[in-house]
């Protein structure tokens, strides 16, 4: 069970103010944490809790379903105890900024950068952030859910038979 | 089309002219642009099952020495100034053959990062539907270019530099 969970054991007792959910499905276990703590989380995990590998950093627009638009997920890996942890974070739409995990694991660099492309979430302190698939001259952020599946310089589908 | 042709139809241009047609038929040598699956049904069909080489056509992976390019696949956005700099730099007389629904159309990828057909930005000669083409079917686009080069006018006039090349719609 989630509770049992080495990681939550310990993250419980430390940052007990920071956390905002914890969660497990089917073995997965989720924490869900303030943006504002997020490196202290994220830096502790790494160093005293050997998840040294960062699996991803991905992001969710949860627009019209939730009150903070955004949630930013990091998948995180240990190579030494073989286990799995999902870090989430709610970001408001107005303040769609967060701090960099650069600082902490160097891989985030350009996840973090292909989530500001396809999000445009700022990640404050970030070595390089500039778009990473799309062109550099693009305009919006084709992954939020207000942004025109085929363009925004094309009349939308409608259906088939409409 | 165009009327510049100063040499006119009679029976030494026009014998001329399916000279240089037979000749240029006979050796296409595509520029391969592999973009997605397509390009396995392509490689498919230039190796020894299909064998390409049969009709002449020997893939050029240079585009100052290829007179034709196929567009083998999804065409994004962010692609498409390399594929037109690509048929920028190959010589004249040059064929276009869009290769596959992406290609001619956009196909499944109706979004905002995919071109939606080639022929927004290439004058395409030969459309081969497929999702993606059979070898047989690419092999078959490659004899309908053979037949539309084998119908243009004035291509030995164009070659000496009097007029231009004159190509039949079909």
């Amino acid at each position: 069970m989630a509770e049992n969970n080495r990681a939550v054991v310990r993250l419980k007792e430390k940052f007990a103010e920071s956390i905002l959910d914890v969660t497990e499905f089917r073995g997965e276990v989720t924490v869900t944490v303030k943006k504002d703590g997020i490196i202290p989380v994220l830096a502790f995990l790494k160093q005293s809790l050997q998840y040294n590998l960062l699996t991803d950093v991905t992001a969710v627009d949860y627009l019209g379903k939730k009150e903070d638009r955004y949630m930013l997920v990091y998948q995180l890996f240990s190579i030494d105890n073989k286990d799995r942890l999902r870090i989430k974070a709610p970001l408001a739409e107005s303040d769609g900024r967060i701090q960099s995990a650069t600082q902490v694991w160097r891989t985030a660099d350009w996840l973090e950068r292909e989530v500001y492309d396809l999000f445009g979430i700022i990640f404050e302190n970030h070595p390089d952030l500039r778009r990473i698939l799309m062109t550099p001259d693009w305009v919006g952020h084709p992954l939020r859910k207000d942004y025109p599946l085929q363009g925004p310089d094309r009349e939308p589908y409608k259906g088939r038979l409409s | 089309m165009g009327v510049d042709n100063p040499l006119g139809d009679n029976i030494i241009t026009t014998s001329l002219d399916a000279l240089v047609n037979w000749s240029r038929k006979s050796s296409i040598w595509p520029m391969t642009f592999g973009l997605a699956c397509c390009a396995i049904e392509m490689m498919a069909t230039g190796a020894s099952h299909n064998d390409l080489d049969r009709f002449g056509i020997i893939f050029r992976a240079s585009p100052r020495q290829s007179d034709c390019i196929i567009i083998a696949g999804t065409v994004t956005k962010k692609m498409l100034p390399v594929i037109k700099t690509v048929y920028e730099q190959m010589p004249e007389p040059k064929w276009v053959i869009a290769m596959g629904a992406c290609a001619c159309s956009g196909g499944v990828f109706d979004t905002y990062s995919v071109v939606q057909g080639i022929d927004e930005a290439l004058p395409v000669d030969v459309y081969i539907p497929g999702c993606p083409p059979r070898p047989e079917a690419l092999l078959f686009g490659l004899m309908k270019l053979q037949d539309k080069i084998m119908k243009e006018k004035n291509s030995f006039g164009s070659a000496i530099g009097l007029g231009n090349r004159i190509t039949s719609a079909a």
